[in-house]
């Protein structure tokens, strides 16, 4: 059993949790996840790292509801217990000195990059970091970017803070402004990745993703997580989850995650008509992107 | 004449079995009743029911106490058969699972999924006129009498020797050096990647095969001997082995299984609904999908579904699939019938469900719904050739045989290679070119001092008794270099 000790909501369907795992911190380094299961019935479902605090072992886990097993997450109180946390799973991500790195973030991905950003600034790289998000109100961990990167740019889709347009106008204007960038570190969304993917093999800057397809035991066991580089098939869990994104087929990744969508929506549709469950009234208003429209 | 005076002597039956041999083989082979095929095709209950009383008595009855025992050398633990056998006849069923497990720590296990037919009742001499006495259902009846009536005994625990010992995974190898082990007064803990110890035990094999509340009673067992289980703990990814030195354990072995499933590397091999036998069994059994209203992780369902290959694996698939509801199953399978690795009785259960045998068949590419998911597979027809390294004969394509396979789900059981994750991050330790970890035969010590290995990791994909057997012996060699080599 896994201690939880903190669990808060820090934008719409985001939330921070905290678990007790000192082991496993210790060992833990950025890029790499951890796999966890909220009861004993449930999912085992993959979560990156997004932040380390060696001293008192915890883990920082920034999660988005998206279906049941990111719902119950929710119902967990600080002092209760999840079944199981495992890892550090997959390889590190790749750390060197280039000079100058960049890391962009869309989405949830806004987490994970914090402490590849932390792990490039501390090799002594000059770090840039590009989060983006839907609106301002997605947009969280800026205090967090802020402490490393160099230079900090936010962007929303709507506007409504920082720049009004996508993490990809960002970083094509730095590049076209001829910004020398070493690397850079792209996690978000699949489409986002893809797109600063594709524009940035114009400008032959080494650009590396985290793929984030499912996955059950994460040890290389299943073979469930398998993702495409080019051309030839890599299990994301044991030889990723990062990858040269520059070689990645993002569109089998896409079809592959939609693999349980109907199962998946059965399961959250069960949980919320649940009067048992303890979802807050935010969580019970849950609604799929295309049920909005 | 004196000669044959001695023989008829020394064949002599002495022990609690008054029947004269001639009447021994008169009594038929005792077949275990078994759930009716038509129902059991839709439920993960368990197929045979095991032996009663009665069926036990009887099938006892039929050894013929032979004195060159041979069933014995059949036994890859040398389980002193005829022994635990009379012990039946005498109803001390207890004291017979007892006997059984001075060699095999899992009866219940064993009795249920060893090939028996290759092993023990190949050679067994009843068999060289009849049937071969029953050997696995009767350890089946005597372990699970044994653990229904609570007759299981903690065995006595040595005094503490101070020495610690860490068991890497928690499958059929790992849990034989554990008891063993902590019988001998160390202190033993097992370091298991997922959150449920077992191995394939609980991953792999369907609960129709073997009931998980089985494997769960023998850690139970471990525990109550005081055995630790860490669960959830990658070892590489945790600690290393070098670090679980560090940590104060003076031994470790490592019995990590054979991890990583084979794909065809044929085109279309990652649409969707296309599975390895690993991940599509590990939904169903430790995850237990087959079971939605009360378990979270989701299974693909199919109506026409294939799995590649012909072992035990492919076969705990197949039936797995019927079950879920599909209405056509095929084993699609390149070589012929006899030289499926599968365990006859798996074979004839899975027919007898009605699952169809494409043989002598090989896919060469799958074919896309146009959505990402797998609506057919492409096959060629084969033939058998001249045999190849492994003694069975090659199968060549036939030229201009191609036919399609129209299929929803497959599943590719095509055997696994090792798990990489140890022996890269254990500077010094020795693997073959297929990446299995070499041991020494008898001791099963690796290339690194203390560092002990057995199971599948050091075998490839083998059987659940062999592991059980390298267990044994690594326990024995490893309680020697903990005595012997490391002071405290
Ligand atoms: C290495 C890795 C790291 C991840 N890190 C994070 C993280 O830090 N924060 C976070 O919120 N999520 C992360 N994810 C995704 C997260 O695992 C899924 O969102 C989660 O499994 C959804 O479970 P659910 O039962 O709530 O939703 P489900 O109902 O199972 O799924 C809802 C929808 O979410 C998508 N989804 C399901 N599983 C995954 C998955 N494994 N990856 C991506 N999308 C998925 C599917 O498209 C699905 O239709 C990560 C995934 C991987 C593989
Ligand atoms: C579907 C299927 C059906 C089978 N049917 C039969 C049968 O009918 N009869 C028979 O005799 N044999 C059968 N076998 C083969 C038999 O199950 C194996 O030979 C046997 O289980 C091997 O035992 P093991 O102890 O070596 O490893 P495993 O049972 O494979 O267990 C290894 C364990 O180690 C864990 N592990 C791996 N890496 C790490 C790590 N780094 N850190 C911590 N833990 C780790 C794994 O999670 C696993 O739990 C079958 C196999 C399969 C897959
Ligand atoms: S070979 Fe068969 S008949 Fe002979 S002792 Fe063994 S089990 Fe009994
Ligand atoms: S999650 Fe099973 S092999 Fe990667």
């Amino acid at each position: 059993m896994i201690k939880v000790i903190e669990n808060l909501q820090i934008g719409p369907m985001v939330w921070k949790m905290l678990v007790e795992v000192p082991r496993l911190v210790a060992k833990a380094k950025a890029g790499q996840f951890v796999i966890l299961r909220v009861n004993d019935k449930g999912e085992r479902i993959p979560m990156s790292i997004a932040g380390l605090d060696k001293d008192k072992g915890l883990l920082t886990i920034i999660y988005q509801v998206v279906g049941k097993t990111t719902a119950l997450m929710t119902t967990v109180q600080p002092g209760e217990e999840i079944s199981d946390c495992v890892g550090p799973l997959g390889l590190p991500s790749h750390v060197e000195k280039w000079g100058t790195a960049c890391v962009v973030g869309g989405g949830i991905g806004i987490a994970p990059v914090y402490p590849i950003a932390q792990a490039y600034k501390e090799a002594g790289n000059k770090v840039i970091t590009i989060v983006g998000a839907r609106n301002k109100g997605l947009l969280f961990y800026e205090d967090e970017h802020k402490s490393v990167a160099d230079d900090y740019y936010p962007c929303t889709d709507d506007g409504s803070y920082g720049h009004h347009g996508f993490v990809s106008d960002v970083l094509k204007k730095l590049l076209d402004d001829g910004e020398k960038i070493g690397m850079i570190m792209a996690i978000g969304p699949v489409p986002m990745m893809k797109v600063v993917a594709n524009l940035t093999k114009d400008y032959n800057v080494p650009t590396w993703v985290s793929l984030n397809p499912l996955m059950i035991d994460g040890t290389g066991m299943c073979g469930g997580c398998r993702v495409s580089i080019g051309g030839e098939t890599k299990f994301a869990c044991v030889d990723g989850p990062d990858f040269d994104g520059h070689m990645v087929d993002f569109d089998l990744l896409t079809s592959r995650l939609g693999a349980y969508k109907n199962q998946e929506r059965k399961a959250m549709k069960k949980l919320l008509e649940d009067p048992k469950c303890r979802l807050t009234k935010a969580v019970k208003e849950f609604k799929y992107p295309d049920e909005k429209a | 004449m004196i000669d044959k005076e001695k023989k008829t002597k020394a064949k002599k039956p002495k022990g609690p079995n008054k029947l004269k041999p001639k009447d021994r083989m008169k009594i038929p082979r005792q077949d275990m009743s078994a759930q009716d095929p038509k129902d059991r095709a839709h439920n993960f209950n368990e197929v045979p029911f095991g032996f009663t009383e009665e069926q036990a008595l009887k099938e006892a009855a039929r050894c013929l106490e032979c004195p060159k025992e041979p069933c014995i050398k059949g036994c890859p633990v040398e389980i002193d058969i005829p022994e635990f056998i009379r012990l039946i006849i005498s109803k001390d069923y207890a004291a017979s699972a007892r006997k059984i497990k001075e060699t095999n720590s899992l009866p219940a296990v064993c009795g249920r999924v060893c090939p028996q037919e290759e092993q023990c009742e190949a050679v067994c001499i009843t068999g060289k006129k009849g049937k071969p006495v029953a050997i696995g259902h009767l350890e089946r009846f005597v372990a699970d009498y044994e653990r229904e009536n609570n007759l299981v005994e903690l065995p006595e625990i040595a005094p503490p020797t101070g020495r610690k010992v860490a068991i890497v995974g928690s499958g059929p190898a790992g849990l034989t050096v554990a008891g063993d082990l902590i019988k001998f007064g160390h202190s033993v803990t097992i370091f298991e990647a997922l959150h449920k110890p077992g191995g394939v035990l609980v991953y792999g094999i369907p609960e129709f095969r073997l009931p998980k509340s089985i494997v769960q009673a023998e850690c139970d067992f471990l525990a109550d001997m005081g055995v630790e289980f860490q669960n959830s703990t990658v070892i590489g990814k945790m600690d290393t082995i070098d670090e679980l030195f560090e940590m104060g354990y003076d031994a470790v072995f490592i019995g990590t299984g054979a991890g990583l499933p084979n794909f065809m590397g044929i085109p279309g091999e990652n649409l969707i609904a296309i599975y390895s036998a690993n991940e599509y069994l590990t939904r169903s059994n430790l995850m237990r999908a087959f079971d939605p209203d009360d378990y979270d992780t989701p299974i693909i369902r199919g109506k026409n579904i294939a799995v590649l290959g012909g072992g035990n694996t492919a076969m705990d698939a197949v039936r797995t699939g019927l079950r879920l509801g599909a209405d056509n199953a095929y084993i699609v399978y390149r070589r012929s019938r006899i030289e499926m690795p599968a365990r006859i009785e798996e074979v004839h259960h899975a027919e007898e469900e009605g699952i169809q045998f494409h043989l002598l068949c090989n896919p060469i590419r799958f074919i896309d719904d146009g959505k990402g998911w797998v609506k057919g597979m492409e096959c060629l027809k084969m033939e058998l050739g001249e045999p190849d390294a492994s003694g069975r004969r090659r199968p060549v394509p036939i030229e201009g045989s191609n036919f399609t396979l129209d299929v929803d789900l497959v599943v590719v059981a095509i055997g696994n290679s090792s798990n990489p994750l140890i022996p890269q991050t254990t500077p010094g330790l020795d693997c073959n070119k297929w990446g299995n970890i070499i041991a020494d035969d008898n001791s099963l010590l690796t290339s690194r001092k203390g560092v002990y290995a057995g199971g599948d990791i050091v075998t490839g994909g083998a059987t659940v008794i062999l592991a059980a057997g390298a267990g044994k012996k690594a326990a024995r060699a490893m309680h020697k270099y903990l005595m012997e080599e490391v002071k405290k």
